[in-house]
């Protein structure tokens, strides 16, 4: 399902020198497999999820998802493709602030297959938020939150759910029941999971786990 | 449903500087339209107040001031004519009617016109003839009794049967007061045209007011004509203007406005400058506050584009959400324009008895809010690059 090939990204630092962040020579995920990443900060988990889901354009390599390879696709064909085939969850939720929590499933779903409320409002009602569809992010609590970027993440039935470090901001109970949910949710809509974290306790819960120096080149 | 939810979004989470952007853009929006309106509204109402005559005789001097002071009681009269010049106009052949005025005093500043009865019998528009309030008689010529124009009346707070004494000159000066007492007979209907801002006398009576030099008690200020022909006009043209060296025939009337309004096209050009000026402040005012904003905005798109969006659905979102600022300001600068637009009019009807109509359609109200709508989108196009550049890693998460 995801297959990484000699992935390769540098950034300039300030002082103009090169930094490489990511040499990947190979990495593999399956369809509907969920893997735990382990890695410590500034390791460059980030940046490989990012290459991963196209918002970054890698310096070499190839990114294929379900036989397609992301860095040979144009911009637009790129954006399509992570619309449609990848869902993504980020450590800081990154939902639109002036957006209700339906609106933010929604939206998400109009850059892929279509806008399907009755989908947004089940993810929701799923995801415990039946009586908040309309409330704005700040009327949320922070798993409230959490949980409504999960359903976002699953809005348009992605193959893959990518997750950066999705429990950060949580405490250790509520860390753990979000961390359930996320996998439920991707097992019932057949997505593979790949989170990276650097806690012990959430990676515990997988069956996989890899560590992420063990396949970037690069160390931290 | 994206690009508006995404927009109608936008324009509430930055619901102040929108609303402050949309005011900029009402008030540029409803200046250029009301300045256009009153420009060309003025201009055809003003050329197509003749008040049904075709030309006027009155002494040698400008046709321009002739006409503004016979027509629209504006202006000082250029001289007098002498009676033998009335009459001979009157018995002309080419003639239809001619009609004596007699000015030089005036009611607390509302201008007294001497004339005579059948000036009232003229059409003084298709199909409209002067009628007058019910209750009231026309002065008696030999008389010292007025008819009051419908606005003169109001403001000056007379009705029939009341009586006034006049003012010598043509401004008011309550030092020069007349002796003569008229009695007001009958108020006008209004018409809409200068003759409701005229309190109106016979001939005989402005002509031996007290105080009024008694040599040139049979002349008269300027005679309105009306010709049997068209063709008769260029023929007393050239008998009084080019022959003549006495008297000015100003004819066509409505020839001698427009030939004003040609003359003062530098201020129309002045104008449109400052319409122009106007409204790319007003899109510029668009282009900063969405550009300021956008700073803010970034983690919003940058959002987007990771669900997804492209970068061309950014760039029309923050271009669209311009133009819809734009055509929500041009709709309030309706309520402006129309509010502007009666205080304008209210002005020159008090200030020219001429009435400009507030509800007419013209092509600038389609084009200007078409126009500073598209202006706005051109606006936008600024801001709408950056959040098309916006790069979506750097801006979302730190790198972990």
């Amino acid at each position: 399902m995801l297959a990484v090939t000699d992935l390769r990204k540098t950034f300039v630092s300030p002082d103009g020198e090169r930094v490489e962040v990511v040499s990947v020579p190979e990495f593999r995920l399956g369809k509907g497999e969920q893997l735990g990443l382990r890695g410590e900060s500034g390791s460059g988990k980030t940046t490989f999820l990012n290459l991963i889901a196209g918002i970054l354009a890698a310096d070499s390599g190839k990114v294929e998802i379900d036989g397609v390879n992301l860095t040979t696709l144009s911009e637009p064909r790129r954006d399509r493709l992570r619309a449609e085939k990848l869902g993504y969850i980020f450590q800081t939720f990154n939902l639109l602030q002036g957006y209700t929590a339906i609106e933010n499933v929604a939206l998400g779903m109009s850059f892929g297959p279509g806008v399907d409320r009755a989908r947004a409002r089940a993810l929701l009602e799923r995801m415990g938020l039946g009586n908040r569809l309309h409330h704005f992010p700040r009327q949320l609590s922070t798993g409230q939150q959490q949980r409504v970027a999960v359903a976002r993440a699953l809005a348009n039935r992605p193959q893959l759910v990518l997750a950066d470090e999705p429990t950060g901001n949580l405490d250790r109970r509520r860390a753990q029941e979000s961390l359930q949910l996320i996998r439920e949710a991707c097992s019932e809509n057949g997505a593979g999971l790949l989170l990276v974290s650097h806690s012990t306790e959430v990676l515990a819960q997988f069956e996989q786990v890899r560590d992420f120096s063990a396949i970037n080149r690069v160390g931290p | 449903m994206t690009l508006p939810l995404i927009i109608y979004r936008s324009l509430r989470q930055h619901a102040l500087s929108t609303v402050v952007t949309a005011g900029s853009i009402a008030l540029a929006s409803g200046l250029l339209m009301c300045v256009w309106t009153v420009k060309t509204q003025s201009e055809t109402t003003f050329a197509s107040t003749n008040m049904g005559f075709d030309a006027v005789l009155g002494a040698r001097g400008s046709k321009l001031q002739l006409v503004l002071n016979a027509i629209f009681d504006l202006e000082s009269s250029p001289g007098n004519l002498a009676q033998s010049d009335y009459l001979y106009i009157k018995n002309h052949p080419a003639v239809k009617t001619a009609i004596p005025i007699a000015v030089g005093d005036n009611l607390r500043g509302y201008r007294i016109v001497g004339t005579i009865p059948e000036l009232f019998n003229v059409e003084y528009a298709p199909g409209k003839h002067f009628a007058l309030v019910s209750g009231g008689k026309m002065f008696n010529p030999d008389a010292k009794e007025a008819v009051l124009g419908s606005f003169a009346a109001a403001r000056l707070g007379l009705k029939v049967g009341d009586t006034f004494h006049p003012f010598h000159g043509l401004a008011f000066n309550p030092n020069e007061q007349h002796t003569d007492i008229y009695t007001v007979t009958a108020i006008l209907e209004p018409s809409n045209t200068p003759v409701d801002r005229v309190v109106w006398i016979p001939i005989h009576g402005l002509q031996t007011m007290s105080g009024h030099s008694a040599q040139y008690a049979t002349d008269v200020s300027a005679v309105l004509i009306q010709l049997r022909a068209p063709t008769a006009g260029l023929m007393l043209d050239i008998m009084y203007n080019r022959q003549g060296n006495r008297l000015t025939f100003a004819y066509p009337v409505s020839a001698i406005i427009s030939d004003l309004f040609s003359r003062i096209s530098w201020f129309d050009r002045v104008l449109a400058l400052v319409a122009y000026l106007v409204a790319l402040v007003a899109a510029g005012s668009v282009l900063a506050s969405i550009y300021n904003s956008m700073s803010a905005r970034r983690r919003d798109l940058a959002i987007l584009r990771a669900l997804g969006a492209k970068r061309r659905t950014i760039f029309g979102a923050v271009v669209a959400e311009s133009a819809c600022i734009g055509a929500l300001g041009s709709l309030v600068g309706f309520a402006i324009y129309f509010t502007l637009l009666t205080v304008v009019a209210g002005i020159v009807r008090d200030q020219t008895g001429v009435v400009l109509a507030i509800w007419a359609f013209h092509p600038v109200l389609i084009l200007c809010p078409v126009g500073m709508t598209v202006l706005c989108a051109v606006g936008g196009m600024v801001p709408a690059f950056k959040a098309y550049r916006t790069p979506v890693a750097d801006t979302l998460a730190p790198a972990s």
